[in-house]
């Protein structure tokens, strides 16, 4: 293997597991650290500059981290980080004065459709630039799904007002809410310099061709549009027994929602597998523990009716098949369908896109299945004003999704007005600094806590179940985020290797505990993960390869389980090996204040 | 400073034959200095052990004074253990031996320990055939007492103080060899590949089991003009050429490499394959001496498997004491009655 090139940042970003994995790239043991060491203002900071949302977050982000979280390959549970990122929200200062200003007018305007995270995510990062920006969405209050679909018993109201004020308060920030935009043609025609389109993928999959769909209508609901009539409190009830379509998240808070005002018997009912369901499983979890049965592998036959009335629904029991590619098929198990009795029924079968509002005939190129065509990087679509982010540039995701395209549209808009190219994008903003103080002294703190995962405390159930905004979860106290912030590796912190300081003494492959170090001769990858002391099976870790050394040989260390204790640094006579924490920032379109010095 | 190491393994880490973790023979976090020699030997061990096996409760690890004679601590730390006075390791050695001829035993000691005030223990345990593995953790000066040329630093070596040393060193392998020692080799701290089968074969073999370790002191005697520097080391080593140790179980497995050259079947069955037919004859003493000799003549350094004498017999067998843990001698066993008094008391007469 040819030696890792250390000056290629992402070397060193994939080496930090959790904010590689985060759409943001937030860097997370950097936020950790100051948890622990209780700059609860500092790491909220460090949070905002990156994902926009730190309270919001905390509390319902779909932490694509975790899993990817080093903890989890060394032993069973990865950090609790999404919970961490809600201590620091939940124990800040008055962040207020740390905000950044409205920037000195530069004279253009731009509109933004919609008054979600991602629309709000490209107001921020605009105002300081001097930007006027113009959000327009059709609720009374700005947060697009946050407000309408996230239950309030995972997100308090008072938290989602706070965050989505610190944008909307600033003075280059104008709301134009209860407003829909009908047409973007005419919004076009005002004279904005640049259209933001984050307007979400508001439309509710339905089963239209289902018998009975139509005669029981008014007992059976659209998942989304049920959850947003509970959250405005056009609704305040439902029958006593509810059936819920689906398997993912939009079910799982269909379900929970459904057993706070009046259904006793809730279930959720999936075509799939309890396996393959989309949902997280802390939600599946949180369903289950709220007397929610979950069925699987039955498919909807028919709303069965009777004297015009929903009286229940039928089911073809099936079974899951998978082909050599994986590829799943349901197949009836040829019992007898099944019968469950309700009073109502929610569809949360998935969501979609719709831009009824956009002309066809304004440059906007859409594809066949109704998307607009958009530059992966750029998010421009083809008319080069108008731009797209967050669930209206690729189908549904999530929050975090849509902050990270926010910030690179934001970049795009800002480089369109101008005029400049849209691909001359600003390189992440990284920095490399040796955390030696003395011998064997570190300025992180580098022993490795063996603490299990902490859970997080729950409101009683019998009160959490009667009161609708009551919320469920009730975050670590500081104590808890403490030990559970120890339970971080500080990935972050490398372990950076120069070749021509070693001696071959092989202390450190002695020292390691994890067994990652090896002074062995060069070969292609594949041999050489065969070859290494532990081999190197997992493929999705790089290997960290140096030049040859002194006898010939090189040194590889398989980034896979490294614990990033620094005893390889500590037992090094030397300094060949040193511990080096790494900051990587992806560049905004302005510059956000989030890093302590 | 850390002092504990974490508790976290490589999660594809395996367990031996006998269901022990390597870091079931791991000891503590050592304290010498980093870079030390002494903790690749320490690591070799507990590779050693962890492949051969052993149950840690049946090793007792045995030292007198020094740097090396520390290291004890950061290995086997399920095991027991008596760090002893200078020199003297020998003794309590022979000592425990005597008590208890069933439990392995492995003595570490330096150069200073063994070469300066041990030497005599150490010719009297070698020439006893002391059923133990021996140790010398070389790195030519006193370590411990901040880098004093020691009686194994060669000619005109020069420590970190830089006076070339006028002393004629003495070779702890040819001494073994003279004074009739059954298992000799020498080794280098930095080549584990080497180290850890000789290791295995150290413990696997019925006698005096001596291995001089090249291990360099980084703080002291690390500088380019000394001769037991890792840099002089690598630059003048030599082996007698690739040593397989074939454990007695793998042989039903097989799965060791095939074009050895010569195999010496050890007291228990295990066996050792050789892959180098040169001039070296490991089963003859004087072979050995000689190639000692040779290479001493050239400024260079042998290293690997020098002798072994498959037949030894050790202390124990020549003594006809017992081998049984004297703990388990019962009243039967130890006072054989009157009748057996009086057949030896006539056998006097
Ligand atoms: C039930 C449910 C639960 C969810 N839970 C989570 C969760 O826990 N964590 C997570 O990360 N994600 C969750 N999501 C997904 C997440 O809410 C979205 O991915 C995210 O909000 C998308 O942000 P956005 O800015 O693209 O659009 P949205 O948040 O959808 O905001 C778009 C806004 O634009 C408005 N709008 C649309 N068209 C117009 C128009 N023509 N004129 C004016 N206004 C318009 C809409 O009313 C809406 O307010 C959930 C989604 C659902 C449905
Ligand atoms: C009876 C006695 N004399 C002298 C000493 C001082 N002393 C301590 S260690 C040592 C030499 C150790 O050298 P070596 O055995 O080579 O060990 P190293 O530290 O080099 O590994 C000496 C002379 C002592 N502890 N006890
Ligand atoms: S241990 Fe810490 S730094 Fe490493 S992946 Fe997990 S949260 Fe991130
Ligand atoms: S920091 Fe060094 S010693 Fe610790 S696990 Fe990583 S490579 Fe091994
Ligand atoms: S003084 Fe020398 S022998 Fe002693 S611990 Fe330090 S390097 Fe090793
Ligand atoms: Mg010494």
């Amino acid at each position: 293997m040819k030696p890792t090139n250390i000056k290629d940042p992402e070397y060193f970003h994939k080496v930090v597991d959790c904010q590689y994995a985060c759409p943001a790239h937030t860097p997370v043991p950097e936020y950790i650290r100051l948890i622990a060491s209780q700059r609860y203002t500092d790491a909220y900071m460090v949070n905002w500059e990156s994902n926009v949302f730190p309270g919001v977050l905390g509390r319902t982000c779909d932490r694509p981290c975790e899993p990817a979280c080093r903890r989890g390959r060394v032993e069973e549970e990865p950090v609790a980080i999404c919970r961490l990122k809600r201590v620091a929200a939940d124990n800040k200062e008055d962040v207020t004065g740390l905000l950044p200003a409205a920037g000195k007018s530069n004279g253009k305007k731009i509109a933004l459709v919609g008054a979600g995270p991602a629309s709000l995510t490209v107001a921020r990062d605009l105002a300081p630039l001097g930007y006027e920006l113009h959000i327009y969405d059709e609720n009374a209050h700005g947060g697009g799904f946050m407000r309408s679909q996230i239950p309030s018993f995972r997100l308090p109201e008072e938290v989602l007002d706070e965050e989505v004020g610190y944008i909307t308060d600033n003075g280059n920030v104008t709301t134009h809410y209860k407003q829909r935009v009908d047409s973007l043609k005419s919004l076009l025609g005002k004279d904005y310099d640049a259209v933001f389109v984050g307007s979400g993928a508001p439309r509710g999959r339905d089963l239209p061709g289902l018998p009975g769909r139509d005669e029981g209508a008014e007992s059976i609901h659209i998942g989304i549009d049920w959850l947003a009539s509970v959250a405005f409190e056009h609704r305040s009830k439902v029958g006593k027994k509810v059936i819920v379509l689906g398997g993912g998240n939009t079910a799982m808070d269909c379900c929970r929602t459904a057993r706070r005002i009046g259904g006793a018997d809730v279930k959720v009912i999936v075509r799939s597998p309890f396996a393959d369901m989309k949902a997280s499983p802390w939600e599946k979890d949180d369903a289950v523990a709220e007397d929610i049965p979950i069925i699987d592998n039955h498919v909807p036959l028919e709303f069965v009716i009777e004297e015009g009335k929903l009286v229940g629904m039928r089911f073809d029991r099936v079974k899951a098949e998978y082909d050599d590619k994986g590829k799943r098929s349901l197949i009836s198990t040829g019992e007898e369908p099944a019968f469950y009795p309700c009073d109502e029924v929610l569809v949360a079968i998935g969501q979609e896109n719709s831009f009824p509002w956009i002309e066809r005939d304004i440059d906007i190129e859409f594809d066949k299945w109704d998307l607009p065509r958009l530059d992966a990087a750029t998010f421009q679509s083809t008319n080069p004003k108008v731009f797209f982010g967050g669930d209206a540039a690729f189908g549904p995701e999530n929050i975090i999704t849509a902050v990270a395209q926010a910030h690179q549209a934001a970049i795009s808009i800002d480089l369109f007005c101008r005029g400049e190219k849209l691909d001359s994008r600003p390189a992440p903003n990284v920095n490399l600094v040796s955390q030696k103080m003395g011998i064997h002294e570190w300025s992180y703190d580098n022993a490795v806590c063996d603490d299990q995962r902490y859970l997080v405390p729950h409101a009683e159930k019998s009160a959490a179940l009667k009161d609708r905004k009551l919320e469920v979860e009730l975050g670590f106290s500081t104590e808890t985020g403490f030990e559970e912030a120890q339970r971080c590796l500080n990935c972050d912190v490398q372990t950076v290797f120069t070749d021509n300081l070693c001696i071959e003494c092989d202390a450190c492959v002695d020292i390691c505990p994890t067994e990652c170090i090896n002074f062995i001769e060069n070969g292609a990858e594949a041999d050489l993960r065969g070859r290494l002391r532990m081999p190197a099976n997992n493929s999705e870790q790089d290997l960290y390869v140096s030049g040859k050394l002194p006898t010939g040989r090189i040194m590889a260390k398989d980034e896979n389980v490294c614990l990033h204790c620094g005893l390889c640094a500590e037992r090094c006579p030397t300094s060949a090996w040193d511990m080096q924490k790494f900051l990587y920032q992806v560049s905004k379109a302005s510059l956000i204040p989030g890093l302590p010095e | 400073m850390s002092y504990v190491r974490p508790a976290f393994r490589h999660p594809e880490s395996k367990t031996n034959a006998e269901g022990f973790t390597r870091q079931d023979y791991e000891g503590a976090l050592s304290t010498l200095c980093a870079g030390c020699g002494h903790d690749s030997v320490s690591s070799g061990i507990v590779d050693a052990c962890f492949e051969l096996g052993v149950w840690p409760h049946r090793v007792a690890k045995i030292s007198g004074i020094g740097c090396s004679s520390k290291t004890p601590t950061y290995f086997l730390g399920k095991s027991h253990g008596f760090n002893s006075v200078h020199g003297r390791m020998p003794s309590v050695a022979t000592g425990a031996n005597m008590a208890n001829g069933e439990m392995a035993y492995i003595g570490i000691s330096g150069d200073g320990d063994s070469a300066s005030i041990g030497l005599g223990q150490f010719g009297h345990v070698a020439r006893r055939n002391l059923n133990m593995v021996y140790i010398v953790e070389n790195n030519g000066c006193y370590g411990l007492t901040k880098g004093q040329d020691s009686a194994t630093t060669d000619v005109g070596s020069k420590s970190k103080k830089g006076d070339p040393n006028p002393f004629e060193a003495i070779d702890l392998c040819a001494m073994a060899l003279q004074l009739g020692a059954t298992f000799v080799a020498r080794s280098f701290s930095g080549d584990k590949e080497q180290l850890v089968p000789l290791i295995k074969a150290a413990m696997t073999h019925n006698g005096f089991a001596f291995i001089d370790v090249i291990s360099p002191c980084v703080t002291f005697n690390n500088t380019p003009a000394s001769s037991k520097g890792y840099e002089f080391v690598r630059d003048h080593i030599e082996a007698t050429g690739k040593m397989d140790f074939v454990p007695v179980r793998s042989e039903i497995t097989a799965n060791y490499e095939p074009g050895f050259t010569k195999e010496i079947t050890l007291h228990y069955g295990s066996v050792i394959h050789l892959y180098k037919d040169d001039k070296l004859d490991c089963t003859d003493r004087g072979s050995a001496m000689r190639a000692i000799q040779e290479h001493n003549d050239k400024g260079r350094i042998l290293t690997g498997l020098l002798y072994v004498d498959p037949d030894s017999k050790d202390f124990h067998k020549v003594q006809q004491t017992v081998k049984q843990p004297l703990r388990d001698l019962d009243e039967e066993d130890l006072c054989p009655g009157a009748r057996a008094l009086n057949a030896i008391n006539g056998s006097l007469r």
